[in-house]
């Protein structure tokens, strides 16, 4: 058996514990060793961004990161999204808006919605374009994520009607 | 099958949530990298790193002996090949004495751990002869270039050759006399095209885990389009009885065709057998770009001719396609789709089946029929232009209508080609002002075929009026929901009450696989048949309950009576039938044999840096006819996906080969797909010309929006620079050396 590091961090607002080998990636750790699924292999290589997870509240590809890295940190997935309430509103307003179809790279572009709209309540069709360039999607043509997008911040940050 | 086209609809046509989006928006949807079992091991399999190479030797020893390894395979594992159909499958499975692209699958290891495995794989020592590789269709087909397979001779109309060759096949489709129809011409158009191979770039990779139970019973999950035509693929290539081998499908992360065909899943049976212990395979994004079936390079000649009153006298073209290290390219589709909206007097069609040093291709969404569109339908905008026509109105008077006949042979049934044109010409995109340099407008128009095959449903009527609703067809992008949308309809029931999923090869009827734009359209059909059954068996038990004849009790609206005194509602009658007299439940098989064709316009705005060649897209219209839109926003959806996966291949996608036939560009940095910012929001024009076999009219949707997209951008581009691109990708590059500020 190799080193294992044992590595306490917070994920999805939990305490959890784990051992980690050195050459393991953050993705690996979450999916092989943790069992969140939600958060998707598309490359592992930083161009896809289905494995897009949030460290420390910043957007990362977890396949670029190392778990020994979360030493201490904080990391949200997918699946720490909803909560006792139900549905997140980026989640509700994917549902609603059909902001994805096979669903595979869904889980990344939520949690990258999730960065963007907090920091910016109001963004551009240009902004969400730009944010979500590091996540590739082959099924929508991005058309209904934006909207969705466009929704989500919607639900989140103004009371207001959205047509999607 | 009673048409009800004009029927108002009351479910069909909505708007409604799908009944996998909660799953899918909260990450607990299982797609195929994503099932474990206890024990697991990791399997990985050994490629070549050649494009051409004999095998002299394998020696797995140094593998074996790695602690953590469970089992090695290669192609000796394999039953022995009875057929060349059969060779090609067991030799792409794992190379018998040649490999013939790089990523050639040559052994596979299963290890405790994935990294154990790789580190396995790495100690298999293959000696190899390396031979000469080619990877370009036109040089495959020259006399002097390396041949693949010793034995393989061209089958044309003539026979079989008698010499070795690469092409695989020829076939002719000719009508009329084109010389004749060239002779009546007063302009002809002669070009020639090549396009690169491209991926479908799914973003879920492959994944498969297999296990035996220990009286020889194959299970195996995986990521697949058709899990009974991998459960066939794994019966033919083991030798096993179909009734022991069960394939679950998983969730599935795009697929566009690429997940028609198996390839790990025999590797992780086999494995798995010698392992005695479950084993999975994820297959890595390279080898996803390497091993598994992209879609043909291609090299097209089109000759056109028409009348000064702009009526087209005669069409000539050549196709040849590039299959891979094995034959089967889509030239036969991209030939039925090079002319096929119109009315070609005189016309004839040469395609060649060709192999050539990589993967061997499957199918990718519409197979073969994009890059002969762009072929096409750049000669039919130049014919127009020179014939000072509007490029809509031109192809308006050279349509097709039903009962035409075709170059193919066949004649055309019910289609919305017309119908589509004219609401591309009124649409609001179309008359847009477009003013700035190097802008341009482009269109293009295609037509496609679409299937129908084999489906197969279950309706099972729950005490609580609800019914639950089992397909086999794989679920790729919201079928279930609207199959299950069609039975609501049919059952005349609000669509909550249904609850559809996706059944595997051991609980549902058979299916082929969920492609050809068919799901929707034939499973739709199944799901009808049954509920229409559903509502017979309901009729008969309530007229029992009553003591009335059966044909005495009707049903609307959610409703069953008889007389004014006698009546259930559907969840009434539920509650009694399910208590008393066993179950309803009906299971509807179907073997589509007719289905509507697909066609579509597309109209693209772009602006062309004239110092880079960068191309920008402005504007994006898609107007197809889908017969009856089932779910509108899918429909939307399907049209948006499409074109940008044909936007893709306009611009941006295209296997890169160095000379020793290495790919150069197998992930997504170099091989880019568009992304977010790479596209506008792409407009939507839902025309809907009912097909009317269907009972509500449905046309196959998936398809038809990727073939247009390269020949409306690049007749954009001619609008824009005054060129014509003659190439797919149409790179900066390629755009430079058309404007003569480069060298090719």
């Amino acid at each position: 058996m190799t080193n294992k590091t044992l590595i306490s961090a917070t994920i999805n607002g939990e305490p959890v514990e784990f051992l980690c080998e050195p050459h393991q990636s953050l993705l690996e750790c979450l999916r092989d060793i943790l069992g969140l699924t939600g958060t998707k292999e598309g490359c592992n290589d930083g161009n896809c961004g289905a494995c897009s997870v949030l460290l420390d509240g910043q957007l990362v590809n977890s396949c670029l990161v190392l778990g020994v890295e979360i030493q201490g940190r904080a990391v949200t997935t997918v699946e720490g999204l909803a909560d006792w309430r139900g549905l997140h509103p980026i989640q509700q307003a994917f549902l609603e808006a059909d902001g994805f179809q096979c669903g595979f790279c869904t889980p990344g572009i939520l949690i990258a919605t999730k960065a963007l709209l907090d920091r910016e309540p109001d963004p551009t069709e240009a902004d969400i374009r730009a944010w979500l360039s590091g996540n590739l999607c082959r099924c929508t043509g991005y058309d209904k994520i934006v909207r969705a997008v466009q929704a989500a911040a919607c639900r989140l940050y103004a009371e207001c009607e959205v047509n999607v | 099958m009673n048409a009800q086209a004009n029927k108002p609809f009351t479910v069909v046509g909505e708007r409604l949530p799908r009944y996998d989006g909660a799953d899918k928006v909260t990450g607990k949807a299982i797609f195929g990298p994503d099932v474990a079992l206890p024990g697991m091991l990791h399997g990985f399999i050994l490629r070549s790193p050649h494009a051409h190479a004999r095998i002299l030797s394998i020696d797995t020893s140094r593998a074996e002996a790695l602690p953590g390894v469970y089992a090695v395979v290669t192609a000796a594992d394999l039953p022995p090949a009875e057929s060349t159909d059969h060779r090609y499958a067991h030799d792409n499975t794992f190379a018998g004495d040649k490999v013939l692209y790089v990523g050639h699958a040559v052994a596979a290891v299963a290890a405790r751990t994935p990294p154990i495995a790789e580190q396995a794989a790495r100690l298999i020592e293959v000696e190899y002869e390396v031979l000469p590789a080619v990877t370009d269709v036109l040089e495959a087909m020259r006399d002097d270039a390396p041949i693949l397979h010793d034995d393989m001779r061209t089958h044309s109309l003539a026979g079989r050759g008698d010499k070795p060759s690469n092409v695989a096949s020829h076939f002719q489709q000719l009508k009329g006399d084109p010389a004749r129809g060239f002779a009546e011409a007063d302009v002809i158009i002669e070009r020639e095209f090549h396009t690169a191979t491209v991926h479908q770039g799914y973003i879920e990779s492959h994944a498969a885990l297999a296990t035996w139970s220990d009286d020889g019973v194959l299970t195996v999950n995986t990521t697949t389009q058709g899990s009974f035509a991998f459960r066939d693929h794994l019966v033919w290539l083991l030798d096993l009885p179909m009734s022991k081998v069960r394939v679950i499908p998983t969730e599935v992360g795009g697929a566009f065709g690429g997940k028609n065909t198996s390839y790990l899943e025999v590797p992780a049976a086999l494995l798995a057998r010698k392992a005695r212990r479950p084993v999975k395979i994820t297959m890595p994004r390279p080898d996803v770009f390497l091993a598994t079936g992209p879609s043909s390079g291609a090299f097209f000649r089109v000759k056109m001719g028409a009348t000064r009153d702009g009526h087209i006298t005669a069409a000539q073209a050549e196709l040849c396609y590039a299959a891979g290290a094995y034959p089967g390219s889509p030239v036969g589709s991209g030939a039925n789709v090079m002319f096929g909206p119109y009315v070609i007097p005189h016309g004839q069609v040469d395609g060649y089946d060709v192999v050539t040093n990589g993967p061997r291709v499957s199918s990718y969404r519409a197979p073969g029929g994009t890059p002969a569109n762009f072929a096409a339908e750049t000669v039919i905008d130049e014919l127009a232009e020179k014939l000072g026509l509007d490029p809509i109105e031109f192809r308006l008077r050279n349509h097709a209508k039903e009962g035409d006949e075709r170059i193919d042979g066949g004649t055309h049934g019910s289609i919305g080609g017309i119908e589509v044109l004219e609401a591309a010409q009124a649409c609001d995109h179309y008359n847009a002002p477009l003013s700035g340099p190097n802008r341009g407008r482009g269109v293009a128009h295609a037509a496609w075929g679409n299937w129908g095959g084999r489906s197969s449903c279950t309706l099972s009527v729950n005490g609580d009026g609800t019914v639950s609703l089992v397909t086999s067809s794989v679920d790729l992008s919201g079928t279930r929901t609207t199959i299950a949308m069609q039975a609501a309809e049919a059952l005349e029931l609000p669509p909550e009450r249904i609850r559809p999923s996706v059944g595997d090869t051991d609980n549902t009827g058979y299916a082929d696989v969920s492609a050809g734009s068919r799901t929707t359209y034939a499973t739709g059909i199944a799901a009808i048949q049954a509920a229409e059954d559903i509502i017979v068996q309901m009729e008969a038990r309530a007229a029992a309950l009553w003591d009335v004849p059966a044909e005495r009790v009707t049903y609307a609206r959610g409703v069953f009576a008889s007389g004014t005194d006698q009546r259930f509602t559907f969840a009434e009658l539920a509650e009694q039938v399910t208590g008393s007299g066993g179950s309803v439940s009906s299971i509807a098989n179907v073997d589509v044999a007719e289905w509507g064709a697909g066609f579509s316009t597309h109209i693209a705005d772009v602006e062309v840096d004239p110092e880079t060649g960068k191309v920008t897209l402005l504007r994006y219209t898609v107007v197809q006819d889908v017969g009856q839109a089932v779910h509108p926003t899918m429909v939307e959806g399907q049209m948006q996906g499409g074109a940008t996966q044909g936007i893709g291949w306009a611009l941006y996608e295209g296997y890169a080969y160095n000379e020793q036939g290495q790919m150069l560009n197998a992930n997504f940095l170099d091989y880019k797909i568009p992304t977010a910012l790479d596209v506008p929001m792409i407009e939507t024009v839902i025309v809907e010309v009912p097909y009317p076999k269907h009972p509500f009219g449905v046309r196959g949707v998936g398809e038809p929006p990727i073939v247009p997209p390269p020949a409306a951008i690049a007749n954009a581009i001619y609008r824009a620079i005054d060129v014509r691109p003659t190439h797919l990708p149409m790179t900066p590059a390629h755009l430079l050396e058309k404007l003569g500020l480069i060298e090719s």
